[in-house]
């Protein structure tokens, strides 16, 4: 799909490289974020998830940046085609990834409502839910790096398992609501935690959906949808 | 390929046309239609045929003696190579506006005059005035000129050259205009002027024009075709041949790695 010999104009080839830079950088920082979080809860380390809050605005300036480039390429290279997607899709992608810095940063801000809770169940399988929910943020972002629509189709097509991850996170709280009066509070926090976390894999696999129009120039079929009980 | 289209708007058709130069071969084996509807537009890298291609539409390299066409070109279902085409009426049809400006040393009445009075197409003076106001009107030209129509065509600016050769070419109530490179001796505005108009005479003219510039290319035509090495690549909605060109030649190109 994309042209293996660089643009004449050298230059142009450099500025792609700076926005496809720039948007690895949101990538690993978002996914990171998402893994800080939960090593916070877990730790039930407020030190640590007041970091994740403060560095999230770094994510917030290099949306902007990826912003100003992605209008300087546009005004200056007047990219075509395949060229032309990719930029697109940085735009849009560096938004997403935003939001999902934000998404981690929700996260952590609820750690310290755990600092003296007791134990509750769900909390030691929230982590796995927020691996899964990087894990796809990081494929969808390497789908972008290698302009792969198959990498993208695979991100797109794992949103399922994580939505049925929440849908078994959401039951499971509602029993331990149900058990004790006393649970409610933290597992209203853990059920936001939950849902933050599969916001994240909805926006992983909304880059995926624009990773496969830039690399294909088609849009990616309705996507498959689980057994939607809630929400 | 979809390099043709049935609709009933279809003015120029073209099958398996090659060109030689000698025994060198220009294109080969083009099939393309044009419509009315549609501004097309030519672009490839130089010397890849889009121009020598042009002028076979309306018998132009009839002049060059080495110059060989095969293969069926129409307009309006006739056959325009055939012996009993009045070639002269040919290109009255088939009008043409070259890359630079190239007005008579002539009045600007003069000008437009020239072409509908050889052609018989007015009877007296008060009806050639109104074939040379309606031509200078539709080609954007009148209100910068209507004072001074005896004034020499050459003294005109280089955007106003064009624009009186374009009137020059609707004059004889053509019904294909075909461009090569219109604006590239032109700066920024004239070369929006001359855009402006392409869109305007859409639909009451078949266009078709050959640009360097992709930019302008996708500014003004509705269908782009791609050649490359006397081959047509690809033809399409112009939309689609900027946004997603089905063919890694075009796609090269047209970003910016090739040509």
């Amino acid at each position: 799909m994309v042209g293996t010999t660089g643009h004449t104009v050298k230059a142009f080839d450099e500025e792609l490289g700076q926005l496809r830079a720039l948007i690895s950088e949101m990538g690993g920082l978002a996914e990171q974020a998402i893994n800080q979080s939960m090593k916070a809860l877990v730790r039930r380390d407020n030190d640590a998830a007041m970091k994740v809050v403060e560095q999230d605005h770094r994510l917030d300036e290099l949306e902007m940046e990826v912003e100003r480039l992605a209008v300087r390429l546009i005004a200056l290279r007047a990219p075509m085609a395949d060229d032309l997607r990719e930029v697109v899709a940085a735009m849009k992608i560096s938004g997403v990834v935003e939001r999902i810095g934000d998404y981690a940063k929700n996260i952590a801000k609820r750690v310290p409502q755990f600092a003296e809770a007791k134990d509750i169940g769900p909390l030691a399988i929230l982590p796995e839910m927020g691996k899964m929910a990087s894990e796809m943020v990081r494929n969808a972002l390497d789908a972008f790096a290698a302009r792969s629509p198959e990498q993208a189709k695979a991100v797109v097509e794992r949103d399922q398992a994580l939505d049925t991850f929440y849908n078994s996170v959401f039951r499971a709280l509602l029993t331990y609501m149900m058990e004790n009066p006393h649970n409610i509070t933290p597992c209203a926090h853990l059920l936001f935690m939950a849902k933050n976390l599969e916001r994240v894999g909805d926006h992983a696999t909304n880059i995926g959906e624009m990773v496969y129009f830039a690399a294909t120039g088609d849009h990616l079929g309705e996507r498959p949808k689980v057994g939607a009980d809630e929400d | 390929m979809t390099n043709t289209q049935d609709t009933s708007t279809l003015k120029m058709t073209a099958r398996n046309v090659d060109i030689f130069y000698g025994d060198k071969q220009a294109i080969k084996n083009v099939s393309i239609d044009v419509s009315m509807e549609h501004v097309t537009a030519f672009i490839g890298p130089s010397g890849c045929g889009k121009s020598t291609f042009l002028r076979t539409l309306n018998r132009m390299n009839d002049t060059i003696s080495s110059a060989r066409v095969t293969g069926d070109i129409r307009l309006d279902g006739e056959d325009i190579y055939s012996s009993s085409m009045d070639v002269v009426q040919l290109r009255a049809r088939v009008g043409m506006v070259f890359q630079k400006p190239n007005p008579f040393p002539k009045s600007i009445y003069e000008n437009i005059a020239y072409g509908p009075r050889i052609h018989g197409l007015a009877t007296g003076k008060s009806e050639m005035d109104q074939i040379v106001e309606k031509s200078l009107k539709r080609a954007g030209l009148w209100e910068e000129v209507k004072d001074r129509l005896q004034d020499s065509g050459t003294a005109l600016s280089g955007g106003q050259q064009q624009r009186l050769c374009i009137a020059r070419a609707i004059a004889v109530d053509p019904e294909v205009i075909l461009m090569d490179e219109p604006s590239s001796a032109l700066d920024p505005i004239a070369t929006a002027k001359i855009e402006e108009l392409i869109h305007e005479l859409r639909g009451r003219y078949a266009i078709v024009i050959v640009t360097h510039n992709m930019q302008q290319a996708a500014r003004v035509s509705q269908r782009t075709a791609f050649f490359h090495l006397g081959t047509l690549v690809e033809y399409g909605e112009t939309s689609d041949i900027f946004t997603n060109p089905r063919e890694e030649k075009t796609k090269d190109y047209i970003t910016g790695r090739y040509g």
